[in-house]
């Protein structure tokens, strides 16, 4: 199949974050890929925006979010493009879910779920621009495969 | 906000929290509130009622992490109940039931509380 790639830009804000899920969810039904993988790859999609408006934008509503969606035969990339505070991985430890509750807090499980959910999860600054790259490999995520 | 709402009810001495839409980033705070709502009123028996909550994201587990060692130090506890099974997923990827009382329906959910209530008497 001839690669197909679709565009969106929201505001960096959450309540933006549905239109974000709708997107992700409209293309992939469209290309045929299995329920459960559709609806892994938007849980990944959902935090990996998320984060980027609260971290990256530190809620400030004022800048964007540009997304890429790329769906070939070998897998499906979705590239998240910001101008704010770069993501530092060095700095990211798996969360304790138990510990957390002790402590009153939550940070890092939508890293985590990315993780968990995606064959691969990478962070790149270059100048001004971050930009994060979630990919799920095909060919195993067909409906009625 | 429109996509997410939270009802209240109350069976006994537990308060139930049904919920219905999606719950994410922009949406948890209005279940933050809801739970804050039972603090205030010093209800800390709590069923959560998820039968008719589409989605979940980590901002919303974040909010039961936040409030469940408080509420327990208060003698109550959260339970939650009814999930879809795409839901229940995303707990169980960040073992929640491990931490939780997750049972199939509400009438299982509160059932837990009185029986502790029967054992304590």
């Amino acid at each position: 199949m001839a690669a197909l790639v679709h565009n969106l830009a929201i505001p960096s804000s959450t309540r933006h974050l549905k239109k974000v899920r709708q997107f992700v969810l409209g293309h992939l039904v469209n290309a045929g890929v299995r329920d459960v993988v559709v609806s892994e790859i938007k849980q990944a999609v959902d935090e990996a925006c998320a984060n980027v408006i609260e971290h990256a934008y530190l809620n400030n509503p004022c800048h964007e979010l540009d997304l890429m969606l790329r769906i070939d035969a070998r897998q499906i990339t979705i590239r998240i493009r910001d101008s704010g505070i770069p993501f530092d991985e060095r700095n990211y430890r798996e969360p304790d879910v138990r510990a957390l509750t002790k402590r009153r807090r939550s940070g890092g499980l939508g890293v985590h779920i990315m993780r968990r959910l995606m064959d691969d999860v990478q962070y790149r600054s270059k100048g001004d621009t971050n930009e994060i790259c979630l990919t799920k490999l095909r060919p195993n995520d067909l409906d009625g495969d | 906000m429109g996509n997410f709402s939270v009802g209240f009810r109350d069976r006994g001495t537990v308060k139930v929290l049904s919920l219905h839409g999606e719950l994410d980033a922009h949406t948890a705070s209005e279940l933050e509130a809801a739970i804050q709502k039972c603090k205030d009123e010093h209800d800390y028996r709590i069923v959560v009622n998820g039968a008719s909550l589409q989605y979940i994201s980590s901002a919303g587990l974040g909010v039961f992490m936040a409030f469940i060692e408080e509420v327990r130090s208060k003698g109550g506890d959260i339970k939650i109940a009814g999930l879809q099974p795409k839901v229940f997923n995303v707990f169980d990827l960040l073992g929640f039931p491990m931490l939780f009382d997750i049972v199939d329906d509400e009438d299982a959910a509160v059932a837990l509380f009185e029986r502790r209530t029967g054992e304590a008497n």
